[in-house]
């Protein structure tokens, strides 16, 4: 979930006659850089990977939508793509990676496993049964087993379409 | 500095985390590493963060239902997964299928072999520090392949194809037109990797002489597919256990000579120009007839046990099937390359600097969703 | 060689092996494990390579299973140890075959069949720290939906 920044003397400039009109263009200028620069983090776990490594290739090109710098380190990222089957072991290293991500942060949950645990929901005691149930919340989820890599663009657009409607931190 | 200086300082070990999120590891892999300054003096692999239990949930599926799990094995080269198991199961039931399916399976096989290995040349060139550009060379041949795959079955990835009996659909009109084209547009490209990477002094540097795997702690180790093959034993089951129409083709087995790294990235590379040859005359002897199955979907073998490899573009695959004579197996045990293959890392690494760990796990291709199943 | 070859092969050097009816599989008493396989890695039929060790959750007994083959010779063995409940341990042989390390490891985590002399005899593929051996007919975990059958 994001915090849309407040902009400095936000009351004070909404005293003066045309201030409002200036604060809400602000930060929709905001809204615009932070939607047209995601960073996503390499956090592919299994197939799904393959498919995001393929929309970040030269034939559908993240990178036009702005999102196509992979970074591994999530201190440096916008959004988390979650993509794959979590496992009870990998629990614990999910939670610590969000918990690392600087705000504002997104995430994405990419393919039926990582919705709701996927074709390995029945008949499995090692595979947690989707992000939610660990506690994280999630903004966009993409399902497709694995999804084609115009989903996971339509997906992050709609990410997108998300952060520009976000409401204002003081309304 | 100079060494009078150097004597006086003391180091110690430290012990640091690699994975399971990292730019390179292939994968959920966690290396715990013991150094002393950038040497290695002892690595321990652990894994299982990708344990999704297939054994333990065949068990409660039929092997027609299965079949999709297979695909999620080693994903990148889901075919090769479908047929190794289809086989098996078609072993139990001493079943023939029609000359067509197997020339199809073959097809699909080796195409799908050709897009594995591009995956891993193009990941282990990113991770040598080639940053981008082989990478978007190998997945732009990846599509055209993925291309063929999405008219023959309908999906990018995870093909669910092969059937117990056959396989899912006839190949449909026009398509050995499209797969002659790409096999002569690929010949060409397979030509520019070799210019471009070969015998690219970085590259060189980077990987000649790291991760020597010698011959006999390779076959001590089980290790298989092209990893054997670049250590100088000359073992492939296409032709070595043939199975399918593979005796009825002509291929060569290239074999390395040092069992280094740059050894095992140019087996890949020949792997691949011999794939091409085998795609060109399985589509030329191509046979007549209905390759899709005819029988019911429900199976049910009469209690025996059967282990069946498959030679994957990762090594060996074997699939131990154990049936009571109901329609779900008894057991199911997967027998994957990866994990043999990983296993040897820690004996590779030894001595080296971290990013030789990077060179060297990228070279010995392994892929989590087929160790941790 | 074929299977029967290599099973009258072991059978002139030991004589309590038998042969399983369906399956072709050498049937070896628990103890004589290391001798026979270190007959089978050294002598003339050179199985160099353990490909797999699998373990089979029968009712009364735990069947272990290892397929062997010889790079060389161009053949294949399976060589089987019926293990009844209560006494699931056997010698390791990670000390004749380096592969036999990991998947013993995988063997005692799916299973809890112990493996003595084993160098590193830890979990693999479930967190280290985790209940019970999965593989068993017998696991129950409360938070696992059944699929159900057709």
């Amino acid at each position: 979930m994001a915090v849309t920044e407040r902009i400095p003397a936000s009351k004070l400039i909404q005293r003066i006659p045309g201030g409002g009109v200036f604060l809400t263009t602000s930060e929709n200028i905001f809204k615009w850089g932070k939607a047209s620069s995601l960073w996503p983090m390499t956090f592919g776990l299994a197939c799904c990977a393959i498919e995001m490594i393929a929309t970040g290739a030269s034939r559908f090109d993240i990178d036009r939508f702005g999102a196509g710098v992979f970074r591994a380190s999530p201190r440096q990222c916008d959004v988390m793509i979650i993509a794959g089957t979590i496992c009870v072991k990998m629990n614990d290293c999910i939670q610590r990676l969000y918990a690392q991500m600087p705000e504002p942060k997104y995430v994405i949950a990419m393919g039926n496993c990582a919705i709701s645990g996927g074709i390995f929901y029945y008949d499995t005691y090692s595979v947690t049964k989707g992000t939610d149930s660990l506690g994280i919340p999630v903004d966009v989820f993409i399902p497709g087993c694995p999804p084609r890599p115009e989903n996971l663009l339509f997906g992050l657009m709609k990410l997108q379409e998300k952060i520009r409607n976000e409401k204002d931190a003081d309304k | 500095m100079n060494t009078s200086q150097t004597k006086d300082i003391c180091t110690e070990e430290f012990l640091i985390n690699m994975g399971p999120q990292h730019p390179s590891t292939h994968g959920v892999l966690s290396l715990e590493l013991k150094l002393d300054g950038e040497m290695i003096r002892d690595c321990t692999a652990h894994i299982g963060y990708l344990h999704r239990s297939m054994e333990k949930l065949a068990e409660n599926r039929t092997y027609t239902q299965f079949i999709p799990y297979t695909d999620r094995l080693d994903y990148v080269a889901s075919m090769n997964n479908n047929m190794g198991y289809v086989m098996a199961v078609e072993k139990l039931l001493n079943l023939e299928i029609s000359d067509r399916a197997k020339y199809i399976r073959v097809i699909a096989a080796e195409l799908n072999r050709i897009a594995s290995h591009l995956i891993a040349i193009g990941t282990f060139a990113q991770d040598l520090g080639a940053f981008a550009t082989p990478l978007f060379y190998c997945f732009r041949e990846r599509e055209k392949i993925i291309d063929i795959f999405d008219q023959i079955c309908g999906n990018r990835l995870t093909y669910n194809y092969m059937r117990i009996g056959g396989v899912q659909f006839d190949l449909p009109k026009g398509i050995d037109e499209k797969i002659k084209k790409f096999i002569k547009y690929m010949r060409s490209k397979v030509d520019d990797y070799d210019w471009l990477l070969t015998y690219n002094t970085i590259f060189l540097a980077r990987s000649k002489h790291i991760g020597l795997l010698p011959k006999d702690l390779a076959i001590n180790y089980s290790v298989s597919g092209p990893n054997l093959r670049a250590s100088g034993v000359k073992w492939d089951l296409r032709k070595d256990e043939p199975y399918l129409v593979y005796e009825k083709l002509e291929f060569d087995i290239p074999v390395g000579e040092n069992g280094d790294s740059w050894d095992r990235y140019k087996v890949r590379l020949e792997e691949i120009r011999q794939s091409l040859k085998i795609v060109e005359q399985a589509l030329g002897a191509l046979p007549e007839g209905d390759p899709t199955v005819k029988i019911g979907r429900i199976h049910k073998p009469s209690p025996s046990e059967i282990y069946l490899r498959t030679e994957n573009p990762r090594g060996e695959l074997g699939f131990f099937i154990i049936s009571d004579g109901s329609a779900y197996p008894y057991r199911l045990k997967i027998r994957s390359p990866s994990f043999s293959n990983l296993a040897v890392l820690p004996e590779l690494v030894k001595g080296l600097k971290i990013a030789d760990i990077v060179c060297i796990l990228g070279s010995l291709d392994i892929l989590m969703g087929e160790t941790d199943r | 060689m074929r299977t029967n070859e290599i099973f009258m092969a072991i059978k002139t050097d030991f004589p309590e092996v038998r042969q399983e009816e369906e399956t072709g599989a050498v049937i070896i008493p628990k103890e004589s494990l290391l001798k026979i396989t270190r007959y089978l890695k050294n002598h003339r039929l050179a199985f160099d390579n353990l490909h797999c060790i699998t373990a089979i959750d029968r009712t009364g007994r735990v069947e272990l299973a290892y397929t062997l083959y010889s790079i060389s010779e161009h053949h294949g063995i399976t060589l089987k140890i019926y293990l009844t409940a209560g006494e699931e341990n056997v010698a390791s042989l990670a000390e004749l075959w380096k592969s036999a390390n990991w998947l013993e490891r995988e063997v005692y985590d799916l299973f809890g069949v112990i493996f003595l002399n084993h160098p590193d005899l830890r979990r693999i593929l479930n967190p280290y720290d985790w209940k019970g051996h999965p593989l068993r007919k017998s696991y129950s975990h409360p938070e696992v939906s059944i699929k159900p059958r057709l």
